[in-house]
């Protein structure tokens, strides 16, 4: 029984919420709150196997660890007459993939438990919740790029319904764009994928590494294209680039985003900000800097530029929303552009500071959208100028409120501090001067976050929101874990650091420095 | 031709077409005799027990060496037999979604439906088997006649009859136009044999009769696109599948369009694949295929924009059923050697997805009266089973995984690029990525629209049917190598060639 625990970890974790897919089809459709226990209970399961897999990591090993292997499909191809193209089912995590994969087992879990203020349909909301956390799991496994696709699609369709069912007014309109941008930005990925696969004729992502820098070192003989191999490899990256543009996302790519934050439900929203958006991050930097070292270097600087980009723009529009949604969606654009930051530096600590910060922002952000669907819950309003006050009634909820922007705008002994310092001084080390602008919105940053946060707790109490009660028990708990490790982090790195060490070594090795 | 050689033909090939013929017969003579108050669901069970026994026989066939008899117009091959399948499958779950769909008041001669649906199956079997332009064109006319007929089937609605008038003077054109093209090919080298005309082009070629040799294959390959609606001749479409009785539009889109490119990829493959004994190289195919590449692009590219502003079900379902004809294309438009595999698996695909999705159009629109998208208001929450069902099909025919419709599309795109065909698979890419917007249409409607909240009826047919074609769907999308490596082992689709 263990050894076949072991064996097929990462099979068990990633496809362990159909389970709860097969539970819950056996419930009454109206038995609610069973369905909400049920679908609970059931995100522990990849939540506990993830820990299993944390603790069972070997950290010391640089390779890929919990590799399974399957064969798949068999595909016959004009351009290998010996051989046929084989797809196989390959999974295997290395340090990044596990510290995400443990994110999305916490963050899932806590997101479940925000789905308690669900109000309709839920069997058909916690079918696609799960079937989002199996794309969501499959994406940081993949070994593979077709499996890769195929799970990153996979969680495209049920966020489509998620957002479009259970979200607030403008959903509709909101899960279109979300589709159309997605469908767009997985359509290049694809035919990146694909091309890749046409000059390489293999999908496997180690394999590609190894292939990729060949071929863009040296003239291969044979080659079938007009083109320079270097010139079509530096094209599929840029295609590549795109779609991760897309899904991260940078400026001007960003509009989906914003439209999905605000209208989709909390819990889906939690989800959404903390894993979802970290999809791009992740690509970029395994696929990106993973197989593209070379390519990524050339475009670095631009990177570079578009993340102040992304972090002054969010932190501006942040500062003029008035709906709490809005300033956090804002707020997460701004966040991503740290990320950008710290892979476009190139260099251990930049890359470590990315890596922190896409951790630590799925953390954060899940805190705060599950505090802003607590508020909702009881106000029934996310405005900043109809709240108020509310600390009076909620001090628990608003006080973790402002630890968590605390963490956000980078209060040092929070996991955000310690993110954003790494990010900025990996950058300050390769380009100064952009980094020294992008400083600037870690001033902008704590404006538009202390104002949002202090307009809604503070101040005189409004008469309406007299009756409001404080967190209750279920509520206090998510809060209270996603805090824990908030500061956790914040105060020791190196439960982080550690894990990532070597595979961050691995990654600078590829670009040579 | 005495008796002996008659009899010494192996007619035994021929069996699947002989039981669909002689059933067609029996069904016709039944019809006449029976009294009038008999029901005629008999017929459609006995046609259906037909279909069921030529499906044997042409399984009994698989394996089957070449064989052609009838001085080499009628043959045998992997080929054949694979389409074959398609069609005969076609079919027989055409007859279980007619079985409640046609009703006496709406359609006065209802028996004549049935084996009109055999005789055009016949149609389409013969014309896969053919190895000469006389039998392929007489297997294309039985089939396009019986459609025809089928299309107006319901005389007294006017949108049927004006489908009929529509796809019979269009199907007309069409047909001259592919004749005109197939007496050049006769002119030039005295025969109607694909592969002695195979042999004789070559020499045409060196004649310096060029010129008229792409004016013949332009001639027949437009002709042949009304067949399988691809651009030019795509303008029918929309008109005559809103028109036509559900099942019949199904049938149309799967059996009729797969018969298409049956005659499509037998006839250029066979007699148009010129090599030039200097160079060796294939010379017609060389400068056509930019040109079929063209047509598949604009295909795709119309077929999914038109789609885009389509308010009813069917001629929405026209209108990607013509571009999912230019993605099939796609695959013969960069001639990969893979072509036979890429296109067959899509046609498999494409008749589980479609035929599935028309299942559940039929059952919405009995149901609530109306073809719009509006009929699909909350179907959700009528009949999950329904709702869920069809947006398995329409996932798949949007080309999302882990759907057969994405890994046809896959395949074809891996194909394309590894021809070195970069532009055709983008547009390929983003003709899918349109579709996205009005097959998640359907999806809306269903899931995030009120409508009425009693149940949605599904009778045994169209529930038999479904569940069928989910099966597929989802079988082939999660495990495509199984059935590619079924066509590997057990049909050679390239013994055409030989």
């Amino acid at each position: 029984m263990m050894t076949f625990i072991e064996d097929h970890l990462l099979s068990l974790i990633a496809f362990s919420p159909l389970l709860g897919i097969l539970v819950l089809a056996l419930v009454q459709k109206q038995k609610a709150g069973l369905m909400k226990a049920i679908a609970i209970v059931i995100t522990l399961i990849p939540l506990s196997l993830s820990l299993y897999l944390f603790g069972a990591f070997d950290f010391n090993d640089q390779g890929y660890q919990f590799e399974e292997e399957v064969s798949w499909i068999e595909l016959q191809m004009p351009s290998m007459e010996q051989q046929s193209l084989q797809i196989n089912y390959e999974l295997g995590v290395d340090g990044l993939s596990v510290s995400l994969i443990l994110l999305t087992a916490v963050v899932g879990t806590l997101s479940a438990v925000a789905s308690i203020y669900i109000k309709k349909r839920w069997k058909a909301y916690f079918i696609l919740f799960f079937l989002l956390q199996v794309g969501m799991f499959g994406v940081f496994m993949a070994k593979n790029l077709f499996l890769f696709f195929i799970f990153f699609e996979l969680t495209i369709i049920p966020m489509f319904f998620l957002i479009a069912i259970w979200g607030y007014l403008n959903r509709e309109s909101a899960a279109n764009t979300f589709l159309i941008y997605n469908g767009i930005g997985s359509a290049v990925m694809l035919i990146a994928f694909v091309a890749l696969f046409a000059i390489t004729d293999t999908l496997n992502i180690p394999a590609l590494e190894v292939m990729v820098s060949q071929l863009t070192s040296q003239s291969v003989s044979g080659w079938p294209y007009a083109i320079p191999p270097g010139d079509v490899i530096f094209f599929i990256f840029v295609a590549l680039l795109f779609a991760f543009a897309v899904k991260l996302p940078i400026f001007p790519l960003h509009s989906w985003m914003l439209k999905v934050h605000v209208e989709a439900p909390p819990a889906i929203v939690m989800i959404h900000s903390g894993i979802l958006l970290k999809l791009g991050a992740y690509g970029l930097i395994r696929l990106g800097i993973g197989v593209f070292p070379e390519q990524f270097e050339r475009v670095a600087y631009i990177l570079a530029i578009l993340g102040v980009v992304n972090i002054l723009y969010g932190a501006v529009l942040a500062f003029v929303q008035n709906d709490l949604k809005k300033v956090l969606a804002y707020s997460s654009v701004s966040h991503m552009g740290i990320v950008l930051l710290g892979i476009a530096a190139l260099n251990y600590s930049g890359l470590q500071g990315a890596i922190f910060q896409v951790i630590s922002h799925g953390l954060i952000s899940s805190l705060l959208f599950f505090i802003i669907g607590v508020i909702y819950e009881r106000t029934e309003t996310s405005m900043i100028s109809d709240l108020g006050g509310l600390a009076k009634n909620m001090p628990f909820v608003c006080g973790v409120f402002l630890a968590g922007a605390m963490a956000n705008l980078g209060l040092p002994g929070m996991s955000g501090f310690i993110s954003e310092f790494l990010s900025f001084l990996g950058l300050f080390n390769t380009y100064p001067v952009v980094a020294a602008i992008g400083v600037l919105g870690i001033i902008l940053t704590a404006v538009y976050l202390l104002r949002a946060v202090l307009n809604t707790t503070f101040g005189p109490a409004k008469e309406e929101w007299a009756h409001l009660s404080d967190a209750r028990g279920f509520e206090v708990v998510p809060m209270a874990i996603l805090l824990g490790f908030i500061v956790l982090i914040g105060v020791y790195p190196s439960v982080l650091s550690e894990t990532l060490d070597l595979s961050i070594q691995i990654f600078l090795a590829r670009i040579g420095g | 031709m005495d008796l002996e050689t008659l009899l010494s033909y192996p007619w035994g090939i021929m069996m699947p077409e002989f039981i669909i013929l002689g059933v067609a017969t029996f069904l016709s003579l039944l019809d006449l005799f029976l009294k009038d108050k008999v029901d005629r669901k008999i017929i459609a069970w006995l046609g259906l027990a037909g279909i069921g026994v030529a499906l044997l026989f042409v399984i009994k066939n698989i394996n089957e060496p070449i064989q052609h008899i009838l001085y080499e117009t009628f043959r045998l091959d992997g080929f054949a037999i694979g389409f074959k399948l398609i069609f005969l499958v076609g079919a027989a779950l055409v007859f279980l979604l007619s079985l409640d769909y046609i009703k006496k008041k709406d359609t006065p001669h209802e028996a004549e439906y049935y084996y009109l649906i055999l005789t055009a199956v016949l149609g389409a079997m013969i014309l896969a088997s053919s190895a000469d332009m006389i039998t392929m064109f007489i297997g294309l006319e039985l089939l396009s006649l019986s459609t025809y007929i089928l299309v107006g089937m319901r005389k007294k609605r006017l949108q049927s009859n004006e489908s009929a008038f529509k796809y019979v003077v269009n199907g007309g054109i069409a047909t001259a136009i592919t004749l005109y093209g197939l007496s050049f090919v006769y002119g030039l080298t005295g025969t109607t044999n694909l592969y002695v005309v195979a042999e004789r082009l070559p020499i045409a070629l060196q004649q310096g009769y060029d010129l008229v040799i792409f004016f013949a294959f332009f001639l027949t390959f437009v002709g042949l696109a009304f067949k399988i609606a691809v651009i030019p001749f795509h303008m029918w479409t929309p008109d005559v599948y809103q028109g036509a009785p559900t099942p019949i539009t199904a049938f149309l889109s799967v059996v009729s369009k797969a018969a298409g490119f049956a005659f499509i990829l037998r006839f250029f493959l066979i007699s148009f694949n010129i090599y030039d004994p200097a160079s060796g190289q294939i010379m017609v195919f060389s400068q056509t295929t930019v040109f079929i590449g063209i047509i598949a692009a604009i295909t795709i590219i119309v077929g999914n924009v038109i789609a885009l502003r389509q308010t009813n079900v069917k001629r929405m379902f026209a209108y990607s059923s013509v571009a999912q004809a230019g993605y099939i294309l796609v695959p013969f438009a960069v001639f990969s050697p893979y072509m036979l595999d890429m296109m067959l698996f899509y046609l498999v695909a494409y008749l589980f997805m479609n035929i599935g999705a028309f299942a559940i159009i039929q059952a919405v629109s009995q149901d609530t009266g109306t073809e719009e998208l509006s009929g699909f208001a909350g179907l959700y929450h009528r009949s999950p089973f329904q709702a869920v069902t069809m947006s398995i099909f329409l996932i798949s025919l949007a080309g999302l995984p882990v759907t057969a419709g994405f890994f046809g599309k896959f395949y074809i795109f891996l194909g394309s690029l590894d021809a070195g065909n970069w532009w055709l698979a983008t547009v390929m890419v983003l003709g899918s990525v349109i579709s996205y917007y009005y097959y998640f249409g359907v999806i809306r409607q269903m899931y995030l629209r009120a409508g009425s909240e009693t149940s949605l009826n599904t009778t045994y047919g169209i529930g038999t049917v479904i569940v069928l074609c989910t099966f597929g769907t989802l079988l082939l999308g999660v495990f495509p190598s199984y059935a590619l490596d079924f066509f590997a082992s057990n049909f050679n689709i390239y013994d055409i060639f030989r």
